[in-house]
């Protein structure tokens, strides 16, 4: 590296030109998520009210917080199907650490570790004994909720201090609460760490071609075990602010969260296959997620009923722009 | 001997036999060949569940909306049983096929027609089809007494001394193993999963099989949707919620490759049957039933261990011999 001349600028990517801009993907989901807001307004009364937009983000946050590092890690080639039950698993250790007689920055610091320790296994079962990701973490899954449920049976744990319902209820300024500050500059740092550091660009090599880039000397292995770490961290987190928020914990808490991560990530245009995928994508699918849902709610549409709005969505955003090519190439064929 | 320890089922049924051996210990009545038919007949759903999971994954792909196809359809022969008790249960038994081969096919058209990997096709109709479910009964249940005695009566009648449940259990895996073993379709699929460009190249049109695949797991959806519903007789939006996992489990189990082109019929039914006896004996032996979704999982994950380890192995042999050329 020493005999090379100036260093040269290399681009992220190529430059584009405009109308490719305005056909990419986040463009897409600007558009969906302007789309819904307006209907949103117009369909509710209700909508255009400070406090209701500020209820609209408790919907997401938690959620979103894990979709950050699962877009990295769905980037770099893997999955983890086991984030709820991380969720799970971690309310209850804090569930156990309340009838001890823990505080509040104990309690914080019991789902942070549980949650990294946890994401660290599923790292380990995949990186050092070579098993496909959605396996391993299908097993994890059963294990970590397993546990949960064998600590709580049908129990619930209550009790948390009254301090400890700041991070899921408490406000930072006026509307904007807790948990939307700490998403929005979770997404920052998650941006920055994808978007502009050489640990991203390993992240995308790993993705598009493991081969080749254990080959160009990146540890593929160390980098897959770090995300799978930083998920489980996530999730770790997540746990805090919903046990704060619902200040309870029962084994069954957050189920079904992990299909909702990852409907979020691949609606925010993260290729399922690896490789490819931007955090600003993520940050607008969770925001159009919590439009959907949030202005179906005020609506009084049936959360169940949501579901099919949120899986007609996944689907067509991601038809519509291959069938769209599929027209255009006949067109011009 | 040797020949035989190298198939993944025998160890597997070799681990189902020390395990009925170790429950057998605590509760002696556990091996008598009544209980056995017992257990039988309680995985007979997620057999052929994971009978109809399995051809899916051979092919690389992953069908995540048979548990919520499943419990559409249930509420679907649920809702015309109550409304018209006339209709005799063979004929509904034919509208649960139709309507899961419908539900099926809509994930199948697409994967085919615009090659939207699977996992997220169908994590979009998990969610539609169980919404669905929800708009079509307006959220109420249809309970037991709502169903005509024909309707519950069905499977339970014995045939042989053997519940009719158990015998379409039977027939479905008798019919996979032909179709697996002695068709084209079935060696397509294998073809497909162990490598599709070479497939393309040897005439098998990949996107249809990958179609028909999906039209089996719907038609086995809306099949175990009726059986399901007349089993616990009770139909809810709630009905199998989660088991998608619980059946791609039974897969992992059976040694089925999640990279596909490797599995068998044979796999697959020991794998469901191994989730079955543990979650019968537990209660048997006295453990809290809390238990149960722990120790699956950990029999996951061991079981991918033990595959990974089977499948290098062999990679490692090839490596020797084409050395040696």
């Amino acid at each position: 590296m020493t005999d090379t001349p100036a260093p040269r600028h290399i681009p992220n990517r190529l430059d584009k030109p405009f109308t490719s801009a305005i056909f990419s993907w986040e463009a897409l989901l600007v558009v969906v998520a302007v789309a819904i807001f307006a209907i949103n307004s117009f369909a509710s009364p209700y909508f255009l009210d400070a406090w209701s937009l500020s209820d609209l983000t408790f919907n997401f946050t938690e959620k979103a917080l894990i979709a950050l590092a699962m877009a990295l890690l769905i980037i770099s080639g893997e999955i983890d199907l086991s984030v709820a039950a991380i969720i799970a698993l971690a309310s209850t250790m804090m569930g156990m650490a309340v009838q001890a007689g823990a505080g509040t920055p104990a309690l914080v610091a019991i789902g942070i570790v549980v949650g990294l320790g946890c994401g660290a296994f599923n790292g380990l079962l995949v990186t050092r004994l070579g098993l496909p990701s959605i396996v391993v973490t299908i097993g994890t899954m059963s294990l970590f909720r397993g546990v949960a449920f064998i600590i709580l049976g049908d129990q619930a744990y209550k009790g948390y201090p009254a301090s400890f319902a700041f991070f899921g209820q408490g406000y930072v300024w006026w509307v904007v609460s807790f948990e939307l500050t700490l998403f929005l500059v979770a997404a920052v740092v998650y941006w920055f760490l994808l978007h502009r550091t050489s640990f991203g660009r390993r992240v995308f090599a790993i993705g598009n071609n493991p081969v080749a880039a254990q080959f160009s000397g990146v540890r593929v292995g160390r980098i897959k075990f770090i995300l799978f770490c930083l998920t489980g961290l996530m999730a770790g987190i997540a746990s805090v602010l919903i046990t704060s928020r619902l200040g309870s914990t029962r084994p069954s808490i957050a189920q079904g969260y992990e299909l909702e991560v990852i409907t979020m990530v691949v609606l925010g245009g993260v290729s399922i296959l690896g490789g490819a995928g931007s955090i600003l994508g993520v940050v607008l699918a969770a925001f159009i997620m919590g439009l959907v849902t949030f202005g179906l709610g005020l609506l009084n549409v049936p959360g169940i009923v949501m579901s099919i709005f949120i899986g007609l969505l996944l689907i067509i955003v991601i038809a519509l722009p291959i069938l769209w090519r599929r027209v255009r190439r006949e067109r011009f064929a | 001997m040797k020949a035989l320890l190298k198939y993944r089922e025998v160890w597997l049924l070799a681990a189902i036999a020390v395990l009925i051996g170790l429950i057998s210990m605590r509760f002696p009545g556990f091996a008598a060949p009544g209980n056995v038919r017992q257990v039988f007949n309680d995985t007979s759903i997620l057999m052929i569940l994971a009978l109809g999971q399995m051809v899916v994954i051979l092919t690389r792909s992953i069908d995540l909306s048979m548990a919520a196809n499943l419990c559409f359809t249930g509420m679907v022969v649920a809702m015309l049983n109550a409304a018209h008790p006339a209709i005799p249960i063979p004929l509904l038994i034919v509208i649960a096929l139709l309507v899961g081969l419908v539900l099926g096919a809509i994930s199948g058209l697409l994967v085919w027609r615009l090659n939207i990997p699977s996992i997220v096709v169908t994590l979009g109709t998990l969610t539609i089809y169980r919404g669905a479910t929800f708009v079509i009964s307006g959220g109420a249940w249809v309970n037991a007494d709502q169903m005509s005695p024909d309707f519950i009566g069905l499977q339970r009648a014995a045939f042989l001394g053997i519940p009719v449940l158990s015998w379409i259990a039977l027939l479905v895996i008798a019919l996979f193993f032909l179709v697996m073993t002695r068709t084209a379709l079935g060696r397509s699929i294998y073809a497909i999963g162990v490598n599709p460009t070479a497939s393309v190249y040897a005439g098998i049109d990949v996107g249809r099989t990958k179609f028909i695949v999906f039209c089996i797991s719907g038609m086995i959806g809306g099949l175990c949707g009726y059986l399901w519903i007349s089993r616990y007789v009770i139909a809810s939006v709630e009905v199998a919620n989660g088991y998608e996992l619980n059946i791609i489990a039974a897969c992992v189990i059976g040694g089925i490759s999640i990279a596909g082109g490797i599995g068998s019929v044979g796999g697959a039914v020991l794998g469901a049957l191994f989730l079955g006896i543990i979650s019968n004996a537990l209660p048997v032996i006295n453990i809290s039933p809390f238990w149960q979704m722990a120790i699956s999982g950990s029999a996951i994950i061991l079981a991918v261990v033990l595959n990974a380890r089977g499948e290098r192995r062999q990679g490692r042999i090839i490596l020797k011999k084409a050395e040696a050329a």
